[in-house]
């Protein structure tokens, strides 16, 4: 029989805009002292593996990879680089630990975009080289594309997508972590000034730097190490085709796909009525809407009425981005996916503080690698062992 | 090839065809730039460079001193504890004679690359630096040298502050 796998430490160094006094590293040795004392391990000797999540132009380096062990505590040990988001990340530290040869895998995310000048080149020069890149002009016109076809196909109106905004600006506020809480309104949302129709600048999740690090434990060390492990039910992935020429502009099928293959190793049936709460992408605000939609949280089209009538605020009928999501914590690089995980397992442990979403058992982590990119992953965490229920 | 493969289809390109412009190729050059917040460590180190001197840190617990600076000790996973002045000089632990330049044209004045075992930090610790007023052929293992500043006007807080290191007569 395969392992159970379980969350048994998290750190997080807090996000903020910028960070100008300390360095990459020291971020990251924050947020690594927090996770190993929190699960309380020694990283030079009880941690098998190590895996970094990091994309080098993010960085600025070439192999970044060779930049990261001495403030993980890897040095001599075994390490890793994922090339993607931190979620990508976890579902990696899941496989290892399942195949029986590790039982500690701790895994990195991080983001430094203050230190990076020229943000929307570099997106830009993500972009196809024959086709797209001559055409000019800031790659965010992908966003505008997509939140156009899926309001005109779904009917989710202009307004909800403010109400996102509003929604995750508020929550962030009871989160100590978040970067960009603030009591923002529908109406400052839709007058502010349009960036890429129908997208308006307070749309767009505000960058920030943030170091997340979570520790992962097999079942037969899990319980040696935390009264509140946290069990990875399940994981998926997928990649849509990366012509903007050709894609399906009104739904997220990634993310349709990544749902499915994770509910299928969750052994999950009806996710409208087994998942509690969700940290889902909200990279630009009708995101949320188009995943919530991809993820059967709710029917094709319903995402925007149910957000307008307040069922994905904190104390409705599925809790969405209580830690205030990408467009409150702020949007943290391949560090993303990861910050919805860590919230996840602190609601799911009860640690939640100001933003506790009350009696919540199963929880889901869903993220999206941002423009122009078409790939996406999900995780579905829960309090309650496969056994247990 | 292969045992199942005895040849591939398609046309060689030669060199003549590249130069004639028949295989069509697409140029672009990326804008990346970036400032890295230098942080705790690497901050005080180039400022003492400005100064003329080199700032080490060291760990309680093994006690090493590790130069380039760093807050935390990576063998001991663990925040170091202060910091050290270490000495200007050192031996020489490798060396390697470059006769490229970065962009791989030959140069007729070959540049030596060492690391450098710096006094007063832990054995094997130091830096990467240019030898300087050497002969390739007279560099050697456990060379004694010494860093050449350049004048304290002129330094900006950055690894070049100092010139390079050279020879110590003994």
């Amino acid at each position: 029989m395969l392992r159970e796998v379980a969350v048994v430490g998290l750190g997080c160094t807090g996000c903020r805009p910028t960070t100008p006094g300390l360095s990459y590293k020291e971020i990251m040795f924050e947020a690594a002292t927090r996770a190993f004392e929190d699960a309380g391990v020694d990283p030079r000797c009880d941690i098998d593996n190590f895996i970094t999540c990091a994309e080098d132009y993010w960085e600025g380096f070439s192999i970044f990879d060779e930049f990261v062990p001495d403030q993980l505590g890897a040095v001599l040990r075994q390490l890793f680089t994922v090339t993607a988001d931190g979620l990508f990340g976890l579902a990696t530290a899941y496989m290892l630990i399942r195949t029986g040869e590790f039982d500690t895998v701790a895994v990195e995310a991080h983001s430094k975009a203050s230190d990076i000048l020229t943000f929307a080149d570099i997106v830009a020069f993500a972009l196809d080289p024959i086709f797209n890149r001559p055409l000019g002009g800031h790659p965010f016109y992908i966003a505008g594309l997509e939140m156009n076809r899926y309001l005109h196909e779904t009917g989710a109106s202009r307004e909800a997508c403010a109400h996102v905004v509003a929604k995750n600006r508020k929550n962030a506020l009871s989160n100590a972590y978040a970067a960009h809480g603030a009591n923002i309104t529908v109406e400052d949302v839709l007058e502010s000034e349009q960036l890429f129709y129908p997208l308006s600048r307070l749309d767009i999740s505000p960058l920030a730097d943030g170091c997340m690090v979570l520790v992962l434990a097999s079942d037969k060390v899990a319980g040696k190490l935390t009264d509140t492990p946290i069990w990875v039910r399940g994981v998926g992935w997928n990649s849509d085709t990366p012509w903007l020429e050709t894609r399906d502009w009104g739904r997220s099928v990634d993310t349709e796909l990544a749902a499915k293959m994770a509910y299928k190793v969750a052994g999950i049936r009806n996710p409208q009525k087994e998942i509690d709460l969700a940290e889902i992408d909200d990279r630009f605000s009708y995101k949320e809407l188009q995943n919530l939609e991809a993820l059967q949280l709710c029917r094709r089209g319903e995402a925007g009425k149910l957000t307008e009538e307040g069922a994905t605020e904190r104390d409705g009928s599925i809790p969405i981005n209580p830690s205030g999501g990408l467009l409150g914590v702020g949007y943290t690089l391949e560090a993303s996916g990861l910050q919805k995980a860590l919230e996840i397992v602190l609601q799911l442990r009860g640690e939640a503080g100001k933003r506790q979403v009350p009696d919540a058992e199963t929880g889901l982590a869903q993220v999206w690698r941002g423009i122009p990119t078409a790939s996406g992953a999900v995780a579905i965490l829960s309090n309650r062992s496969r056994g247990a229920t | 090839m292969s045992a199942k493969i005895k040849k591939y289809a398609g046309e060689r390109i030669k060199t003549a065809d590249l130069r004639a412009g028949k295989v069509p190729v697409v140029r672009w050059r990326p804008k990346v730039r970036y400032a890295w917040s230098t942080g705790i460590a690497m901050s005080r180190f180039l400022k003492e460079l400005k100064n003329g001197k080199i700032i080490a840190r060291k760990c309680h617990k093994c006690n090493r001193i590790v130069v380039p600076p760093r807050m935390y000790c990576e063998m001991c996973f663990r925040p170091t504890d202060e910091w050290v002045y270490v000495k200007d000089s050192g031996i020489i632990n490798t060396y390697s004679i470059s006769y490229l330049a970065a962009d791989a044209t030959r140069t007729d004045k070959p540049t030596v690359v060492a690391v450098i075992e710096i006094d007063g930090a832990s054995k094997g610790i130091g830096i990467v630096h240019i030898i300087g007023e050497a002969k390739p052929k007279d560099v050697t293992f456990g060379m004694k040298v010494k860093a050449v500043w350049k004048p304290p006007k002129e330094r900006t807080g950055a690894i070049t502050d100092i010139k390079y290191f050279k020879p110590v007569e003994v």
